[in-house]
């Protein structure tokens, strides 16, 4: 098991250093000169010049490239052109917003998706099957940003159990913080609670028909109690590799929900800074989210170990 | 009082009728063996005594086990019945256990589930157990997963598993006909030893009627959902009174007579063939070590002669068909056809290629669902410079589905339309298209039902009459390979221990394997002699 974990560590080292020459490749070497695209074709000689300066353009790009990798395994990401602050701490605030979110709404579509894809494979082509298959169609067709404005209209304007948009901070105490993202996450949550489930139950009815599964009734289990304990361990590779999947986009792409919510995310923020052509703000967000990315792969690929010893010892 | 007795036990899925009116029974001790072909019911009627039928299905009659009706046993009753009344062993050993569990969690299981003992005192006994079938816990630790033992070994903690609560009937299907001879003879004396230790009946479905005639007590022959015959194992087989019963038997030993052949010009050598397989490191700066699959290897198949190949799986039989082919690189030897090299550098040798062609085991899988059989069969044109191409073509196509026992008309259909022989038929046809100058069945009869190997095996004869065939036939089977070939090579481990002329080798094996090998295959008993 360590050695796997060991394995799997150094390759995500290589993807993280593959990532950062090809983000610094398309973003810095490409061509054209990245001072003059972000101020406009109207710029003045002297401040090109300076920004030039400014960014470190002046040096050779091995130097750059260094610089930059070297600056942020210190945290230090440069300074956002357009704002004038730290870029690490553009992102530090940001992430104290995206982060939670994607792991709220993971959280909540997980707790909607195993129990209804659970239900709907034991349930097989009944009642139950259909409805729960109905509603993940449903679901799947759905936009999240209907979902959120649906949200809003219920639960902020009639019910007035949550506000409409904005984030309280965290400062306001942890529950309220909890409070604020509720709406955002239920929206980002549903349609990929959808998926999962559909996920989980074709996973779970692959697993039914295999002969193991004769093999535990054979011994004497009921049919609930062989799906408990052989069938949902074995289905859950699959669906591990889609909770993956989803938390990278939901921490990257969750852009429209931040917007129609009015949170101060991640995703604002590169839309922001790619409107306004702040490329080393584009830049350090795009490393980061590459970082997130491979990092949760990694920890798919420790929990693909966890559940099934063949890759354990397969080395 | 019998132990179990099925009456009349009719059965149906979503209205097709599967069982129709079986009756057997068994005693305590006793082993009932059933048979027949596929599709004949034998396995429904095992999973009719477990209830554990497909959705769908419709039963009529009884299944009294100790006089107790099993088809009005409502499910929660017969979940308690199962695993401790009654247990079950499956034919895929390799699928029949849950991969990410450990061996002695399965075993326990069995145990726990009905409660039959507290959990410190079911691993002692589930150690108890899996020492009697055979894995002690001192070299099979418990915390042991399915995926590091051996297909027998496995098959061995299925058993653990079914009879870890001592159940007096023991259901198994097909236990043996996944395995290779050796293990087979072991299992088969594990199962025997298990009925007279413990007194069980077993309920036994085999398609093999090697096995059944060496080991059950009772016979009952199955055709089409419905015994035809049944009766003591002696009695059924000096006295057999339905022709079904005696077509079976004639075909499991079926012979065929090859043409001769005059063959001294070498086709195919084999010379000093190596092929090693790099093994994961041990340690992060370790060198790989190897396993070596092929193993100096060096035969030659001269042009009109039929070679045999056996031994067991994982022998080296399948990287050394895939070496031939050049679909693997050797790492020392050589192999060449009519002189040229199959592989030129890395690359296979198009001009060698198109005088080899393939027949598989598999008749289900190795055809495309979607295309139809006069694309399937021309497949193998596009090896050539200028394939033949319209009423050639179809000249070809219809020659070929006639030589195989098609009709011409077959052309137009697709492969779901045909039985598993026909379907052999036709992947014998794909071979034959482009008259290779070399064919290789790998395991090419060995998923089919006796009678239709042998229908294969007299069209094989045939085709060699017409065609003045050079093949290499490689096989698990022994009694197949004897009459289908002039030459045979025994192989273990990577080598081959033992080569020369069929009948020779079998009549008097030279080398310790080779005797091992012969000796653990079931005989049939000689029907003429019974008969007589």
């Amino acid at each position: 098991m360590l050695r796997y974990a060991f394995k799997r560590l150094i390759s995500l080292m290589i993807s993280l250093a593959v990532a950062s020459v090809v983000i610094f490749a398309v973003i810095e070497v490409a061509p054209g000169d990245p001072a003059s695209f972000m101020l406009g074709v109207n710029a003045q000689e002297d401040t090109l010049a300076a920004l030039r300066a400014e960014l470190g353009l002046d040096g050779s790009k091995l130097e750059r490239y260094f610089n930059w990798v070297s600056g942020m395994l210190v945290g230090d990401f440069g300074t956002s052109y357009t704002y004038r602050t730290p870029v690490s701490q553009m992102i530090q605030d940001r992430l104290w917003v995206s982060l939670p979110l994607a792991l709220y709404a993971l959280t909540l579509s997980t707790l909607i998706a195993f129990p209804a894809g659970i239900y709907a494979a034991a349930r097989r082509g009944k009642p139950g099957d259909l409805t729960v298959m109905g509603a993940t169609q449903l679901g799947i067709a759905v936009p999240n940003f209907w979902f959120a404005m649906m949200l809003v209209l219920i639960f902020a304007i009639n019910l007035r159990w949550f506000n409409a948009g904005g984030f309280a901070g965290w400062d306001q105490g942890f529950w309220t913080g909890l409070h604020s993202l509720t709406l955002p996450a239920v929206a980002l949550a549903l349609p990929q609670a959808a998926i999962l489930a559909r996920v989980m139950r074709s996973s779970l009815l692959d697993i039914l028909g295999e002969d193991f599964m004769r093999t535990a009734r054979a011994k004497g289990l009921s049919r609930r109690q062989a799906l408990w304990r052989h069938g949902v361990r074995n289905a859950l590779i699959p669906v591990l590799t889609i909770i993956g999947l989803q938390f990278s986009f939901l921490l990257a792409g969750s852009i429209i929900i931040e917007q129609v919510f009015y949170l101060p995310g991640l995703g604002r923020l590169v839309f922001q800074a790619i409107s306004a052509r702040d490329l080393i703000v584009v830049e350090s967000v795009v490393m980061l989210l590459v970082f997130a990315v491979i990092t949760v792969n990694f920890l798919v690929d420790l929990a693909y170990a966890a559940v099934d010893p063949r890759l354990r010892s397969r080395t | 009082m019998s132990l179990l007795e099925v009456e009349n036990l009719s059965l149906s899925i979503h209205g097709a009728p599967i069982l129709k009116k079986i009756n057997l029974s068994i005693d305590p001790g006793q082993i009932v063996a059933v048979t027949g072909e596929s599709g004949s019911g034998k396995s429904m009627t095992a999973l009719a005594v477990m209830q554990l039928l497909p959705n769908g299905a419709q039963t009529q009659g009884e299944i009294r086990l100790e006089g107790r009706d099993l088809l009005t046993t409502p499910e929660a009753e017969m979940c308690a019945l199962r695993g401790a009344a009654i247990g079950m062993v499956f034919q895929e050993p390799m699928t029949a256990l849950n991969p990410v569990k450990s061996i002695g969690d399965q075993v326990m299981e069995t145990i726990l589930i009905h409660k039959a003992m507290p959990a410190t005192q079911a691993l002692d006994h589930a150690k108890e157990v899996l020492r009697r079938v055979g894995l002690p816990p001192e070299r099979f630790p418990l915390s042991r997963y399915p995926h590091e033992l051996s297909g027998g070994q496995r098959q061995r903690v299925v058993i653990a598993m079914a009879i870890a609560l001592r159940p007096n009937l023991l259901i198994a299907d097909e236990p043996t006909t996944a395995l290779d001879v050796t293990t087979q003879a072991q299992i088969l004396d594990l199962l025997k030893g298990l009925v007279r230790e413990y007194g069980m009946g077993l309920l036994m479905i085999t398609h093999d009627l090697a096995v059944v005639a060496d080991m059950a007590d009772q016979i009952v022959v199955m055709r089409h959902g419905e015994v035809v015959e049944a009766g003591p194992t002696d009695d059924l087989l000096h006295n057999m009174q339905h022709p079904y019963t005696r077509m079976l038997f004639e075909a499991s030993d079926h012979q065929v007579a090859l043409p001769d052949t005059a063959g001294d010009r070498p086709l195919l050598e084999v010379t000093q063939v190596v092929r090693d397989y790099r093994l994961p490191r041990k340690g992060l700066f370790d060198t790989p070590g190897h396993h070596r699959a092929v193993d100096q290897v060096s035969f030659t198949l001269n042009r009109g002669e039929r070679l045999g190949l056996v031994g067991e799986s994982g022998c080296g039989k399948s990287t050394l068909t895939r070496a031939i082919l050049g679909l693997e690189e050797v790492q020392a030897g050589e192999i060449r056809l009519d002189g040229a090299l199959v592989l030129t550098g890395h690359k296979p040798n198009p001009a060698v290629r198109r005088k080899m062609q393939v027949v598989f085991q598999d008749p289900y899988g190795s055809f495309n669902p979607r295309h139809k059989v006069a694309r399937l069969i021309t497949e193998p044109f596009h090896l050539l410079d200028t394939p033949p191409t319209g009423t050639e073509r179809q000249d070809r196509i219809a020659e070929m589905l006639t030589a195989v026992g098609l009709s011409p008309d077959d052309a137009g259909k697709y492969i779901h339309e045909f039985s598993g022989g026909q379907r052999q038929r036709i992947a014998i046809a794909r071979a034959l298209i482009i008259r290779p100058e070399l064919i290789l069945f790998d395991e090419a009869v060995s998923a089919l039902d006796v009678s239709v190997r042998a229908q294969i095996l007299d069209l094989l004869a045939e085709l060699c009459a017409t065609y003045n065939l050079t093949y290499l036939f490689i096989s698990h089977d022994l009694s197949v390979v004897r009459t289908i070939t002039d030459r045979v090579m025994v192989m273990q481990a990577g080598k081959i221990v033992e080569q020369g002329e069929t009948e020779q080798v079998f009549a008097n094996p030279q080398h310790a394997y080779t005797r091992t090998l012969i000796d653990a295959a079931p005989v049939l008993p000689d029907i003429g002699a019974l008969a007589g």
